[in-house]
């Protein structure tokens, strides 16, 4: 599969949250303030390059060679707690600027089930090293737009008056389908 | 007679389990449930309900492995230092779903085949963390295996009726058998992602309008 066409999928058309559900949490949780989301959406997407490619090595050169394909549940959530902790502490040293603005996440980007879930979707695809690489940084901006977008619809909710008893939740998860059938919009033009 | 004024007075223990135990489980079941509740594990509640018997094998690992999960948690409690307990937790929890994977593939492999990753992605459902961490960590193994059962059936019941509406509308059957006549077509956007978020959001309003309850002002 082409590279740009798994890029431009990823983004739009299986978008990682309004596709696949991946990562509701915080989506849920944080978009309501835009600030808060686009630094939660950088470290999303950072983390979810790195672990994509670092699984798709482990996976390839660790686990399939050894046979120990049953493993690899285990070993990704390893590998990802691992690579967060050392980017917390790389970022933290070298560009306190960036911390400022999203280093606070990245501890509990460990439990994001996108994160998790990229690398799982990478192994169901038999995607190649590249082919991974760019569907993690996809699949990273693809939530990253999603949670700006719903971020931004939600604090036009101040000017609007929905049931109350929808509650912050129940709101967010109408706009969310309304977004999701926007996106929906973009899959006749690719699809993974 | 008798017997009406104690349902109406949970705290007397009439039932199978007595007092506090009830009221745990009670908690986690209706006032504390996952989904409308807590609103935690969101991802497979909406990526899993397209279809009835999805959602129900899905809530049923998810329950065993809390349960499970729980269990082990609670009894080791004082034995995971305290620095590394996330950690632990989440390398009990992967094995766990390693297993039910495991069996799924053996016992369910249609239904295996339609989870898909979602299986492996209980890992990362904030309701089992959230339990061990908040719960099984300093709680009795008897009292955490409660919790996590009424927590675990909260999950069940919300899923399931989140999936018998999708389905019924999305595809006109019940469990796979068609139940609405042919002439009506079903609403094909309630399986698809859209109708998903729809659907949560409505159960949410209908839910809190049940419940009487006041959310923090929206």
């Amino acid at each position: 599969m082409n590279i740009l066409l798994i890029l431009f999928a990823s983004i739009l058309t299986s978008n990682i949250a309004l596709t696949y559900f991946l990562g509701m949490c915080p989506f849920v949780s944080i978009s309501k303030n835009i600030q808060v989301a686009s630094g939660m959406g950088m470290a999303v997407t950072m983390v979810m390059t790195l672990t994509a490619v670092a699984n798709w090595l482990v996976n390839n050169y660790v686990l399939i060679p050894l046979g120990l394909g049953y493993m690899q549940f285990l070993v990704f959530i390893v590998t990802i707690a691992a690579i967060v902790q050392i980017l917390e502490i790389v970022i933290d040293r070298f560009f306190p600027a960036l911390y400022q603005s999203f280093g606070i996440f990245l501890p509990l980007i460990t439990v994001n089930c996108a994160i998790l879930g990229i690398s799982l979707f990478m192994v169901l695809r038999s995607f190649g090293l590249l082919q991974t690489f760019f569907y993690g940084l996809g699949s990273g901006i693809g939530w990253f737009l999603a949670i700006i977008t719903i971020g931004g619809i939600r604090k036009r909710l101040i000017f609007s008056k929905p049931p109350r008893r929808f509650g912050e939740t129940g709101i967010t998860a109408i706009i969310a389908g309304l977004m999701a059938l926007a996106f929906i919009g973009f899959t006749g033009v690719a699809s993974l | 007679m008798s017997d009406n004024v104690q349902l109406k007075t949970p705290k007397k223990g009439y039932r199978l389990l007595s007092g506090k135990s009830w009221m745990v489980f009670k908690e986690g079941l209706w006032h504390n449930n996952p989904i409308f509740g807590m609103m935690l594990g969101l991802c497979s509640t909406l990526a899993v309900t397209n279809l009835m018997s999805n959602a129900l094998v899905m809530s049923l690992s998810v329950t065993i492995v809390l349960i499970v999960n729980s269990i082990i948690i609670s009894s080791l409690r004082n034995f995971i230092p305290d620095r590394i307990r996330m950690i632990a937790y989440m390398l009990i929890i992967s094995t766990l779903v390693i297993a039910i994977d495991m069996v799924l593939k053996i016992f369910l492999p249609d239904i295996s085949k339609a989870l898909g990753a979602y299986v492996a992605l209980i890992i990362t459902n904030c309701i089992i963390m959230g339990r061990a961490e908040a719960y099984a960590s300093n709680n009795s193994i008897g009292i955490s295996s409660v919790d996590a059962l009424g927590v675990g059936l909260g999950y069940t019941f919300s899923l399931m009726i989140i999936a018998t509406f999708r389905e019924l509308v999305g595809f006109g059957s019940l469990f796979g058998y068609q139940v609405l006549p042919e002439p009506l077509s079903p609403m094909k956007i309630f399986s698809i992602p859209p109708g998903a978020f729809f659907t949560l959001g409505v159960f949410i309003l209908i839910i809190n309008t049940i419940r009487g309850h006041k959310e923090d002002d929206a």
